[in-house]
C-alpha cells in the first residue's frame, strides 16, 4: 500500500522479492545496494541467522528520483525463502505494491519454485491481494549455473501470464536492475491508474 | 483501486503538534508514528542521529510479528509493547488500528509517565487518522498522480 505525502512531497511504495529458498532474493538486494549512489539509499537491514539465511526479512529504502516535484521512494524487502518460515513469508507481503518473484533456474530446484509461485498465490489472497492483478515480474535467476532449464520451459511453469521476465545472475548484477526498473515502473503506472 | 495512506498537510500539522508535545510531555528522547506497512508518517525529538527509515521498517516488522504471535494464542493483537534497555527504553503502541506511536525515553522519563501521555495522545492521533481516511474516501479527492503521464513514468528510468 503506497503513502503518500503531501507534506513531504514523497510517494513511497513497497516491493517484495518472493521465491524459494537459496534462489537469491537477498543477492539481488545486494546488488542493487553496491551499484547504488549513497544519496539515494538508506541503511540495508537483513534479519538472518547465523548461517546467512533470511530469518525475516532483508529491507533497503531506495529513492529513484523525483515525479512532478514527489520524490519516489521504493522501500524493497525480501521474504524468507524456506517453507517453514510462513507465517512471517505473510507478514511481509501486507501492504505491498509489487512483487518480484525471483526462480531458480536450476532443473532440480524446479518443484522448490512452483511450490512458492502457489504459496505466494495463496498469501496474497489471504491479505486480499490477487497474483493476477497485482503488479508482479518474474527473474529466472542463476542463469550461469550448467544444469539449467530453458527459458520457455521456466516461462511455461513459473510465468504462464507472461509478465514482465528477466534472465539474471544476480551476484554479477547481470539482470538485477532490469528487473527493479520494471517493477517499479509497473507499480507507478498502477498507482497512477488507480489516482 | 488505490487504498494507500494520503497525508495532508493539514492533517500532517496535527500530528507533529501532537508528537512535538507528546516528546515534551512524557520527557522523552524520540517520538516518531509509523505506518503498520513500514512508513515513517512523522518524528519528533532527537531523531536526527537516528535511521528513522529502518527504525519504521523494523518497528512496523516487529508488530506484525508480534500481532501473529498474539492471534496464535487468540487475542487479536498487543496494543502495547514495551522494550527494557539498558539505558534507552521503547514504547510501542497502535493507535487506531493503522499506524504505531513509538516512543524512546531513557531514565529521565518512566514507563508509568510514557504510558498515561501515550494514552492521551494516542486517542487525539486517533481522531485525526480517522478524519484522514474519511478525507481519502470522500469523492473527489486529489491524487497527485491525476497529473502524472506515462512519460513521466518513463523518464524517471531513462538514465
Amino acid at each position: 500500500m503506497s503513502f503518500i505525502n503531501y507534506s513531504s512531497r514523497e510517494i513511497n511504495c513497497k516491493i517484495v522479492y518472493y521465491g524459494p529458498g537459496l534462489c537469491g532474493k537477498t543477492t539481488n538486494l545486494q546488488y542493487v545496494y553496491a551499484k547504488t549512489n549513497p544519496d539515494a539509499k538508506g541503511k540495508m537491514i537483513s534479519l538472518a541467522t547465523e548461517t546467512e539465511r533470511t530469518l525475516f526479512f532483508d529491507f533497503l529504502p531506495l529513492s529513484l528520483g523525483e515525479i512532478r516535484g514527489f520524490k519516489t521512494r521504493f522501500h524493497l524487502y525480501t521474504v524468507p525463502g524456506q517453507v517453514f518460515y510462513d507465517a512471517s513469508r505473510k507478514l511481509i507481503l501486507k501492504g505491498v505494491d509489487g512483487v518480484v518473484f525471483v526462480a531458480d533456474s536450476q532443473i532440480e530446484r524446479m518443484e522448490a519454485n512452483l511450490e512458492s509461485v502457489e504459496n505466494l498465490r495463496v498469501n496474497l489472497g489471504e491479505q486480499g491481494y490477487d497474483l493476477d492483478k497485482i503488479p508482479y515480474v518474474v527473474q529466472y535467476n542463476k542463469r550461469d549455473l550448467p544444469n539449467v532449464a530453458t527459458v520457455d520451459e521456466l516461462r511455461r511453469l513459473i510465468n504462464p501470464r507472461s509478465v514482465p521476465e528477466y534472465q539474471a545472475v544476480a551476484p554479477t548484477g547481470v539482470g538485477v536492475f532490469d528487473t527493479l526498473k520494471a517493477v517499479a515502473k509497473l507499480v507507478l503506472t498502477e498507482l497512477k491508474k488507480g489516482a | 483501486m488505490n487504498s494507500g495512506l494520503v497525508m495532508y498537510e493539514e492533517e500532517f500539522r496535527l500530528i507533529a503538534g501532537i508528537c512535538d508535545r507528546l516528546t515534551r510531555d512524557a520527557n522523552a528522547k524520540v517520538v516518531f508514528l509509523v505506518d503498520k506497512n513500514g512508513q515513517l508518517i512523522s518524528s519528533s525529538g532527537q531523531a536526527q542521529n537516528l535511521d528513522t527509515t529502518s527504525l519504521a521498517s523494523l518497528t512496523a516488522g516487529n508488530v506484525a510479528a508480534m500481532g501473529g504471535l498474539a492471534k496464535l494464542i487468540g487475542e487479536k493483537e498487543f496494543p502495547n509493547q514495551f522494550h527494557e534497555g539498558e539505558r534507552e527504553s521503547l514504547h510501542m503502541s497502535i493507535v487506531g488500528g493503522r499506524v504505531v506511536l513509538v516512543v524512546i525515553f531513557d531514565a529521565k522519563s518512566s514507563l508509568g509517565l510514557v504510558r498515561l501521555r501515550v494514552k492521551k495522545a494516542g486517542e487525539e492521533l486517533a481522531k485525526v487518522f480517522d478524519g484522514l481516511a474519511k478525507k481519502q474516501a470522500a469523492p473527489g479527492a486529489a491524487s497527485p498522480f491525476a497529473e502524472i503521464t506515462d512519460d513521466d513514468i518513463d523518464n524517471l528510468f531513462s538514465e
